[in-house]
Order: structure tokens, then sequence, then C-alpha cells
């Protein structure tokens, strides 16, 4: 149905000679009419098609949500700015998910990033700003790094086009200049989503930005660099380099155990809950990188299973957060006090959102785990199944420390709080919904992930 | 109705009873009736479904699948059948207890109170018919979470740092421990589903296989095997019909069921006995049993006390498992349903002194029998039943336990039941005795114009311990159930 309804648009736009579909399904568009690899490829399989997917219906859910939150939060002459920056943000986001060239995948990072660090610094607390200069700096090393690892393979291979480098790299893979373009790719990339421990940007840009803002780039900006760092292993320089030759496990895996374990610690010790979560961010990425740092079908599969749930559950939670914002004006621990009766809805959200985070069953959370699990034990690996599960406990600690609050201690007198306005629980419980039904009902995502695990791990071949 | 269709409505029926508690909120006397009237609709649909079992179906309902291969998914056996009996049949009745305590002890929130525990019913039938470790674990964590509310009703601080101790330990056993082994489970043997004989023989070498058993008894929290049982005190904080039908039926059968369901039907019976961990085991359920009489006799409040026996009585369930044999399972089995209507007895006493006298400690309850004598005699007939003597049902399951003992050749154990029924026989009958034969305190003059606790309540003690005595004469359906259980395990493993 949805072929069809494609195949005849694209044909009413007279685009036909523009597009190509092979057997499998994977689209391939042309722009400008200029074929691959002399032109730039869109290219969309089943790994970018589910992360645009993502992207998109986070963007989707977020801006309904926005509305009522920015006009509190932003002032009024700056709600423009926002709104631009916002969609030039979910553009660059859609362009790396949909791109078959690596350039264009800078080109595009830097639109999303840029438009990032704007929206950052419209926080209404001033240390918005130096949280986005913060990023800013760090966001553009990284994104240096990767137009440096970029320029070195084209050096060596005169191409750009993913399929096409692909095709060529193993022919100059002796060369010393591969291994370092793997090298500054690696490192930037993980810079941009956040692993630990190049994750010093993350907390404070998503404590100060407006809850909004938060709350659709923390389910969709880091996901999209876990995109890339799979295209990039995978696609480009293939399952067998990265991890036999590069040896990324040994490099990935420590770093993603220290991320769950140091990165939950710390979020307990967080008093402002948009921080706390922030750091719990680290600490799931940590549980995407795990995943794929394994190299396994199963691992991979958990990987990117982990960056939907994730973006579903941590949407909730920051939104539920944008809505105490709202009206409480503050999201400090000590100010929840009482909140789980004047603000039932809101704070049901929170419990549902932390539940998943903790991976109760019958939540999108307890999904992940299942796969992350199954992973380590398949690879022999029951230590870091331990910590997976070690993990899941300290999340219960950040979470109910709120909980707590929220329930336990009665409101300061005098505090006239209410619910927050339908505009922002809709969204916020769109979310949580999902966060249920996929938990209950995984047969779609689960496949999906299994299938784009194998397309990713059988490569072009 | 289709069997499936009588499995969903008997584990939705309490989510709807606790539906039309929330709409009927501002009438108290029209909710209660609403739980009541559910409550009995229940038992009902579970009286229906012991039919279907005790004719040799299996009744079985499937619903989504989570992922490949792992369904939520129910199956009534004739052991998830014991303990959906007792949970079903003791709702209503606590719920009736609950209107006299909750009314005379002046409670707030009861609305909130009578949801949570209509969902943690549903919660308990979810674990008493799941048909995998998956949705076993499902409604194991569901029951957690929603006794939570139930534990910390008063949300006083000490309420608080209770609910924290109960979260806690059960959560960390069944993530840390539990969740590992059965994803274990699924790696092994590629299904999670109970069967006839166990799903794991043969899949590894023993030495994996009893590092997972171990993984499972302890990461099983509700079954409170020292050390992880400190929830089970802490939860104590929780009103009175909490207590008695969470923490000495629902949530506690809850976990002892989990353990004897992993061993008949993940592990059979056949392959228990062969692993090194089980005698281990054995002896571990037999120290807390032990530990958890000694502690008892140290405690001068009742309600601490009662925690402390459960300790102790819920592992004669697990002992009965990691026994290995078929006296021991049905012990075992038998134990859900005799400990559950004994202890229940118990704790309805307790709370009815506390309503109608005030009185938490033991020291304090002199002579209170002169005044309150059907509360102190249903103490009494409980009392018995926990020790194990006649008339009462609690013989049948500690004779069952002791045949098994004999049949693992492992007196020492044997010795263990002796000596715990002779500390019981102390700590337990201690209250009926001080309260009818010592003389009140001098100086105290709290007695006077203490009646008998309000009549909801006095009728629920009576059901109870009228059941505990009828369950010595007629214990053949616990019985039948549990001989078909192993006899099931028996043919499944040919």
């Amino acid at each position: 149905m949805a072929e069809a309804i494609f195949t005849h648009l694209v044909e009413e736009t007279g685009l036909s000679d523009h597009f190509e579909i092979d057997s499998v399904g994977t689209i391939s568009y042309h722009v400008g009419g200029w074929p691959p690899p002399i032109g730039i490829e869109l290219r969309i399989d089943l790994v970018n098609a589910f992360v645009a997917v993502i992207v998109a219906m986070i963007g989707a859910i977020a801006i309904p949500y926005a509305r009522t939150s920015i006009a509190q939060e932003v002032s009024e002459d700056r709600g423009a700015l926002f709104y631009a920056a916002f969609i030039l943000s979910l553009a660059g986001l859609l362009g790396i998910s949909v791109t078959g060239d690596v350039f264009n995948v800078f080109v595009f990072l830097e639109v999303s990033s840029l438009s990032g660090y704007a929206m950052i610094a419209l926080g209404q607390d001033r240390r918005a700003l130096t949280a986005a200069f913060q990023y800013l700096i760090m966001g553009s090393v990284g994104a240096t790094f990767i137009v440096i690892g970029i320029g070195l393979m084209y050096v060596m291979t005169g191409t750009l086009n993913m399929a096409d480098l692909a095709a060529r790299l193993p022919e100059v893979a002796n060369n010393r200049t591969i291994p370092v373009a793997f090298t500054f790719l690696t490192v930037g990339i993980t810079l941009k989503l956040a692993l630990f421990p190049l994750h010093l940007w993350l907390p404070n840009a998503y404590t100060y930005a407006p809850s909004a803002v938060t709350a659709f780039m923390a389910s969709t900006a880091t996901k999209v660099s876990v995109y890339l760092l799979l295209r990039f292993f995978f696609t480009v320089f293939g399952e067998s380099f990265s991890y036999e030759v590069m040896q990324l496990d040994r490099v990935l895996l420590p770093l993603a155990v220290v991320a769950i374990l140091a990165m939950s610690l710390v979020a307990i010790y967080q008093a402002n809950v948009k921080r706390l979560l922030a750091f719990s961010s680290v600490a799931q990425i940590g549980y995407m990188v795990l995943g794929i740092s394994f190299g396994s079908v199963l691992g991979v599969t958990a990987g990117i299973i982990h960056l939907f749930n994730h973006a579903l559950m941590k949407g909730a939670l920051f939104m539920a957060m944008g809505c105490v914002m709202y009206r409480v004006g503050s999201v400090r621990i000590e100010k929840m006090a009482g909140l789980g009766k004047s603000m039932p809805w809101t704070m049901a959200a929170f419990v549902a959102g932390g539940l998943s985070l903790i991976g109760v069953p019958a939540t999108v959370g307890f999904v992940s785990k299942w796969y992350l699990v199954q992973a380590a034990l398949e690879q022999g690996m029951w230590p870091v199944a331990v910590v997976v599960l070690i993990g899941s406990l300290m999340a219960l600690i950040y979470i109910w420390k709120v909980v707590e609050v929220a329930y336990f201690q009665s409101a300061e007198p005098g505090a006239e709080i209410r619910e927050a306005p339908l505009s922002m629980l809709i969204p916020t419980w769109i979310l949580v919904a999902a966060s249920f039904y996929f938990g209950i009902d995984a047969s779609l995502t689960a496949d999906v992930a299994t299938r784009a695990a194998e397309t990713l791990i059988g490569g072009l071949q | 109705m289709s069997p499936g269709l009588v499995i969903g409505a008997t584990v939705l029926l309490p989510v709807f009873g606790a539906l039309a508690v929330l709409l009927l909120r501002s009438n108290p006397n029209v909710r209660e009736a609403g739980t009541l009237i559910v409550g009995g609709l229940t038992f009902w649909h579970v009286l229906g479904l012991l039919q279907m079992v005790l004719d040799g179906a299996r009744p079985r309902l499937d619903l989504f699948e989570v992922v490949p291969g792992v369904p939520i998914a129910f199956e009534v056996e004739p052991l998830g059948m014991v303990f959906a009996l007792v949970a079903s049949f003791l709702w209503p009745v606590t719920s009736l207890y609950a209107i006299g305590y909750m009314r005379g002890h002046h409670e707030e929130n009861q609305t909130r109170f009578f949801f949570f525990f209509a969902i943690a019913i549903a919660g308990a039938l979810g674990v008493a018919f799941s048909a995998n470790l998956f949705t076993l674990f499902l409604f194991y964590e569901f029951l957690t979470f929603c006794t939570f509310p139930l534990v910390t009703h008063h949300q006083t601080e000490e309420a608080k740092r209770s609910g924290r101790i109960y979260l806690g330990i059960l959560l960390t056993t069944s993530v840390g421990l539990q969740l590992l082994a059965i994803i274990w489970t699924w790696q092994l043997a590629g299904t999670v589903d109970f069967r006839d004989g166990g799903i794991l023989a043969g899949t590894a070498s023993a030495g994996v296989l009893g590092a997972i058993l171990v993984l499972y008894v302890y990461g099983v929290g509700k079954a409170a095997l020292m050390p992880f049982h400190r929830w089970l005190p802490a939860a104590m904080v929780a009103p009175t019909p909490v207590s008695a039908l969470l923490h000495a039926v629902a949530v506690v059968k809850a976990g002892v069921f989990t353990v004897l369901k992993i061993a008949v039907y993940v592990f059979g019976i056949d392959l228990l006995q062969t692993l090194a961990t089980t005698p281990w085991l054995a002896w571990a359920a037999a120290t807390t049993i032990i530990l958890g009489s000694l502690v008892a006799f140290t405690k001068d409040n009742l309600k601490a006390r009662l925690a402390y026996s459960t300790i102790s009585q819920l592992s004669y369930i697990v002992l009965g498992a990691m026994l290995a044999n078929e006296m021991g399972i049905i012990g075992g089995g038998m134990h859900i349903a005799m400990h559950a209507f004994g202890k229940i007895t118990l704790f309805f006493a307790a709370g009815a002194v506390m309503v109608a006298a005030h009185e938490k400690n033991i020291s304090r309850m002199h002579g209170l029998g002169r005044t309150m004598p059907i509360t102190f005699g249903a103490f009494f007939i409980g009392s018995l039943s926990i020790i194990g003597l006649p008339p009462a049902g609690g013989s049948w399951s500690k004779w069952f336990l002791g045949m098994g003992t004999l049949e693992a050749g492992q007196l020492g154990l044997l010795a263990v039941l002796m000596v715990s029924s002779l500390l019981g026989l102390y700590y337990l009958l201690e209250v009926p005795v001080k309260a009818f034969f010592f003389k009140p305190a001098e100086g105290s003059h709290h007695h006077e114009g203490i009646h008998e606790a309000p009549l909801p309540s006095l009728i629920a003690i009576c059901i109870t311990a009228a059941a505990t005595v009828g369950l010595f004469f007629w214990p053949d359906l616990w019985y039948d159930l549990m001989v078909m259980v192993v006899q099931g395990a028996a043919g499944g493993a040919q």
C-alpha cells in the first residue's frame, strides 16, 4: 500500500528517473539527477528508515508540546527564532538519517548542531548561554574531527559516496591513513553522541535548555549520532575492519560499562531533575554503545531497539519535567513536594517513564534489557550482563528519589499549583502510552531492529 | 464462556473491581459492597476453572507476543490453581475484615486503599495463572509496585523508610538475580514456557544449572529466604488488612509459589535431584526456618512476631521444593494453602486487638482474652495450624513435608521441622495463654470498655478460623491438586 502510494507519487512528480528501488526495498534518490557516486545520493534502507521514523515522530509530538511550553519559557520576541531553529534542526537530523553521502552527513550535522546551539541558548536561565557555548566548542571539535576523517578517506579513495567508499576502502585499508581516518571519525561521532568521557557538554545543555528543546534533543540528536556510528562502522568500514583490525570492541565495551555505572551513580546525586535525567541519558547511551560493541546481530539489535525505546521514555520524562517547569517554575527536587497530589497526571507520567527506565516488564525498557542481557550472555560475558542489571537498579534509586518527594512530602502551604495544561499533557502521555505499547507488543520494533542489524552486519556484500 | 475467556475474566475482574471502587468513592458503603461483589464473582470464576482443572484440562489463554517466542500467556495448572483458590477466596474475606478495621481505626485514603488492594489481587492471579517465566515475572513485578502504595499507606517518615526497604530488596533480587536467571534460561533452553518435567534438563552442565537454581531461589525475594527477608518485617508498617492479605497470602505466597513452580516446571524434579546446589539450598531454607523462629521469640510487638513467623514458615515451602521429591512438593504446595488460612487468622486477630484495645505489644495483652474471647480463640486455632497440631490444617502439610525429608534421607531436616514446631509452640501460644490466663497488670485501666472488634472483622475472623479447622477434616482438594502436579511432572519426564 505505502509502496504503491510512494511509486505513484514519484511518477506523478516526474521524478521516476531519479529514483531507484532495489529488490530488498532500499530506496536510492539521485539529487539533481546525477547518478552516484558522482552526484549526492540519498539512500534509505531499513536502518535509517527506522531512525528517520523516530526523529520525525518525536518532532511531530514535540512541536505541539512546545507551543505552550515555549510561550512561557522564551520571551515573545524570540519565539519565531525558536521555531526557525527547531525546524532547521529537525531538517538537519532527518538529513543525516537519509543521506548516503559522507560529506552530506557533515553538512547536515552542522545544520542540526548550529540550530541546536541556538535553541539551547534560548533557555531562560542565564547559564543557558554558557551551556550553549560549551556545547558549541565541543560540538565543533567533534564536527571537525568528523570532517578530518572524511577528508582522509576522500584523499585515499576519491569518493564520498558511502556505498562506493565501502567498495573501495578494503583496497587501501593497509595504508596507515585509513586507521587514522577511522579514529578521527570514532572520536568525533562519540563526542556527538556523548559517550563517556566525551559527554561533558550534555548535562549543562540539557539542564538549561528550554524544556521542549531538551525533550526533543534528548530523544533525537544523540540517537542520530548513534546511527552514524552504526553506519560508519558497519556499512562504510565494514564489520571485519572495525572489529578485527581496529578492535573497536576493546574501546567501546569498557567505556560503555563505565558510562552505565559512573553516570548512573552521578545521576543519583543530582538535585535538579533535568540534570539527573541528563546524566541518566549518558548512562543509557552506554547501553546502546554496549550493544553495538558486541558486534553481534543480537548486540546491534539491542542497541537499535534501545535507540527507539529510549527516545520514547526519555522524551516522556523530559516532557513531564517541562510540565513541572511550566507550573512550578523549577525542576529542583525539593520543589516537587506534594506534586503527586497537585499534578497527578504529570507525576504519573514521570513514574511511568521512570518504570520504563528501570526496565520493569511491560515497558519498553524491559525489552531493551532483555535483548542486551541476552547479547551479553551470548558472548559469555555474564559480568557485563550483571552491569546492565545493576544499571537498572541504580535507575530505580534516582527515579525513586523524585517519587518519594512528590508523593510523601506535602506541599508548602499557600502554594497553589494546578495540573499542567492539556496541550502539554497529551503529547507527554502519547509517549508514555507508546512506551507501554511497545513494551507489551515489541514484535514490530524487535523485528525491524533484528532485520536492520542483519542488514548492517551483512554489509553490502 | 470458553476457558480462555474465563481466565481473562478472572484476572481482569479485580481490575474492574478497582475501577468500581474509584467510581463509587463518594459512598463508602456502596464502594465496599462493590469490592465484596467483585471478590465473590472472582472466586466464582476461579471455581469454574477449578472444575476444568480437576477434569484434567489445562485452560489456556495466549495474548500478545512481547518479543518473538515470548508471549504473555496464561495456563491454569493444578499448582497455580492452589494459589489462585487461596488468593481469590481470602480477598473478599479480607475485604470484609478491612471494612471493620479501616473504619474502626479511622484510616484515611480508604478509596486508594481498596483500589490498590483489588489491583494487587489481579497481580496475584496473574502470577498464579502465568504460562511462562516472562508472564510470571511481569506479574511478580506488577505485584511489587502495586503493593507499594499499600505498604506506605500512612505516608509517614517510617512508612517511607519501610517502603524503601520493601522496594529495594524485592527489586534488587528480582532484577539482579531472577531476571538474569530467566534470560539465561531463555538462552539455554530457547523457551521460557512452564512444561511438565522441566525445560532445562540437558541444556548445560550441572554446574551452570546449579548456579541458575541458586539465582532463582534467591532471586525470588518474595519467598523471603534469609538474608533477603528484611522487607517482610518492614512491610508490617502497613495497615493490618494489608499485612494479613498481602504479607501472609498474596505477596509472600506469590514468592514461594514461584519457587515451587520453577522447581517443578522449569527444572523438573528429576533434574533437581541431580544438582549439587539443591541440598545446599534445602539447608539454607532450614537455617531460615530456625533463625526466623528464634527472632520471632524476641519480638514483643505482635505483628513483628507474626512477620518473623511468616519468614520461618515460608521456608518450609522452599524446603519442600528443594527436597526434590514428590512428598516434598506435595507438602510444600499444601502448605501454601494451610499456612495462608492459619496466618491470616493470626493477623486478623492481631488487627482486631489493635482496633478494639489499641494494643500492639504482647506483654500488654494480659487478660484481654476475657474481654475478646472470640478474637483470642481464633488466634489459638491459627497458632495450632502454624505449629502443625490437629485439629488444624497445618498438620497435614507438616506431615507431608516430614515424609519428604525421610524420603530424601535427610533426618537433620526432619529435626529442623520438629524444633521449629516446638519453637512455634512457645512463641505463638504465649499470646492466647497470656490473654486468657494472666491477670491484667496492676494499674492498667485501659481494658475497661473494650469490646470485641467491629462486627465485619469478627465475621471474617470466624470464617478463616473455621476454614483452618475445616482444612484438617477435608484436605482432599489440596492433596488431589498437588498429586496432579507431581504426576504431571513425572508423566512429562518420561
